[in-house]
């Protein structure tokens, strides 16, 4: 499935300034995959060790945070928009 | 020397220099302001912060502004209450309220934050503030931005409780009411915050801004003598005040500004319908999960906080625990201080005493140790949760005779003490 995928800005050096990219998979875990292979060393700033999402990442699809969901198995679908937004943020 | 050194990252310890970001680039983990503590010692002491102003800019050295304050130059110093009333109502020996809800000039301990981050909004050139905000903050913001004559553009959820919005529309920022709970307008934040280049005092301003929470903190401190309490009772929403204010006694006590041992047990306090750190510390997880707020508390209705992780450290690293307090306990906790001590405080601030009440029946707060209870935020700002637990008691025409008879029915009914006529 093709997809957008938001990219915060920690992540563009890697995604060559781009704010926004393309990317295909069934699920969270596989648009992650093909991101990696787009842009090698980007799995390893959003996923840790064990490949868990790392502690202060979020992601989300549709609006939708992926904890609410699946977490990486979260299905999608033609056109969803994935965001990848640090977590820390917010106060009151 | 200059007093401070730059940003690092609290995870993997990357060195940044001072600017307005809050996030290392390479693990997400939050930058902190980092300084050189030992230019401080000896610099910062117990004369030196007394001869400073009645506000919390006699702890200026400890925060992260080296020119002069642009804004808020009456914050803080508010009142330490010893609350002997509410004591004896919980059967405990030594209570203090700590109390914000008279912070100047918007009711609330966001001034603390907010002054600090506004006016290092100046400091890097910026025109524009901004904020996420369940409501306190939005009134701070607003209002230190008028102050500074900077423009604003305020985020709430669209159901914000009527009060906290006209007190903030009052000092003319853009509004912008957001169809969605504040972790929406918050994830919305993020990437607002990344595509204009504004001062968003709760995203890129966060290491600043958070560290004004710490002279919550400094003041316990110094107006309890000099020592740390046992236990101090913190409310959480995003999980930075309760961080800082265990990051404000470590560094008074580094510094030597504390007599004795610090053994402060520092608790959280969140309500039933928001509360996935108190979950964190009952479930002995650093795993946060975050949960869709249904609370009257709506100043802590944050799911999804982001120093939830830290605000969990926090109470494991100094033995504290935490509660949860229901609606109901919420409104019982307002009433109780108010009863009690005379204090109107708002929602957030009835889930603190209300936990505070609880922690004491289970034992966790010993009765004859000390105790400060965090409140944060003023009645005035949600009344909305009392009008239907209050009535009017007595409506009468004005004359003497109608007062006589209503007296006499009061009486009858009990609800009054017995009248003394002069």
């Amino acid at each position: 499935m093709p997809v957008t995928v938001r990219i915060p800005t920690p992540l563009r050096s890697i995604t060559k300034g781009n704010a926004e990219v393309r990317a295909k998979g069934e699920s969270v875990a596989e648009v992650v995959d093909d991101l990696e292979r787009q842009f090698p060393g980007l799995r390893e700033r959003v996923l840790d060790d064990s490949g868990e999402l790392r502690r202060f990442i979020n992601i989300y699809v549709n609006e939708e945070d992926i904890r609410f969901i699946q977490g990486k198995k979260t299905a999608l679908k033609d056109g969803d928009t994935v965001s990848i937004v640090p977590a820390i943020a917010g106060g009151r | 020397m200059e007093k401070l050194k730059g940003l690092k990252c609290r995870e993997c310890g990357r060195h940044y220099p001072s600017a307005p970001v809050h996030v290392c680039e390479f693990c997400f983990g939050p930058l902190e302001v980092d300084y050189h503590y030992e230019a401080l010692k000896g610099v910062v002491t117990r004369a030196s912060i007394a001869a400073g102003p009645p506000s919390m800019w006699r702890y200026k050295a400890l925060l992260p502004i080296e020119g002069d304050v642009a804004v808020g130059h009456h914050v803080g110093f508010t009142p330490l209450v010893r609350a002997d009333n509410l004591a004896d109502e919980l059967g405990c020996r030594e209570v203090w309220i700590k109390n914000d809800s008279v912070c100047h000039p918007t009711w609330s301990f966001k001034d603390r934050v907010v002054s600090v981050a506004v006016t290092k909004a100046k400091e890097f050139g910026f025109d524009t503030v901004a904020c996420a905000s369940t409501g306190n903050l939005a009134n701070s913001v607003a209002a230190h931005a008028a102050e500074g004559r900077l423009k604003s553009y305020i985020f709430i959820p669209a159901d914000l409780e009527p009060g906290k919005v006209l007190a903030t529309l009052v000092y003319s920022p853009t509004l912008v009411a957001v169809e969605g709970t504040y972790d929406e307008v918050n994830r919305l934040c993020s990437e607002i915050a990344d595509k204009y280049r504004w001062a968003f005092v709760n995203v890129n301003f966060r290491p600043y801004y958070s560290e004004g929470s710490k002279s919550y903190g400094f003041e316990i401190i110094e107006q309890l003598g000099w020592r740390a309490p046992q236990h101090i009772v913190v409310p959480c929403a995003g999980g930075s005040l309760i961080t800082k204010i265990w990051k404000a006694i470590k560094e008074m006590k580094a510094l030597g500004l504390i007599d004795g041992p610090v053994t402060t047990r520092v608790h959280a306090a969140q309500a039933l319908g928001c509360g996935p750190i108190v979950t964190m510390i009952k479930n002995d997880t650093d795993v946060l999960v975050p949960v869709r707020p249904n609370t009257i508390a709506k100043s802590l209705a944050i799911g999804n906080p982001a120093d939830g992780y830290y605000a969990y450290r926090t109470a494991k690293e100094s033995g504290g625990h935490g509660e949860h307090a229901t609606d109901a306990e919420i409104v019982e906790g307002m009433l109780l201080l108010a009863r009690t001590e005379g204090i109107f405080t708002e929602t957030a601030g009835g889930v603190t005493v209300a936990t505070t009440k609880k922690l004491i029946e289970q034992g966790v707060i010993p009765r004859d140790e000390s105790m400060v209870i965090c409140i944060t935020g003023n009645g005035l700002k949600t009344p909305d949760a009392l009008y239907e637990r209050l009535e009017t008691h007595v409506k009468i025409r004005p004359t003497l005779s109608a007062f006589d008879r209503a007296l006499a029915e009061l009486k009858s009914h009990g609800t009054q003490e017995e009248p003394r006529c002069r």
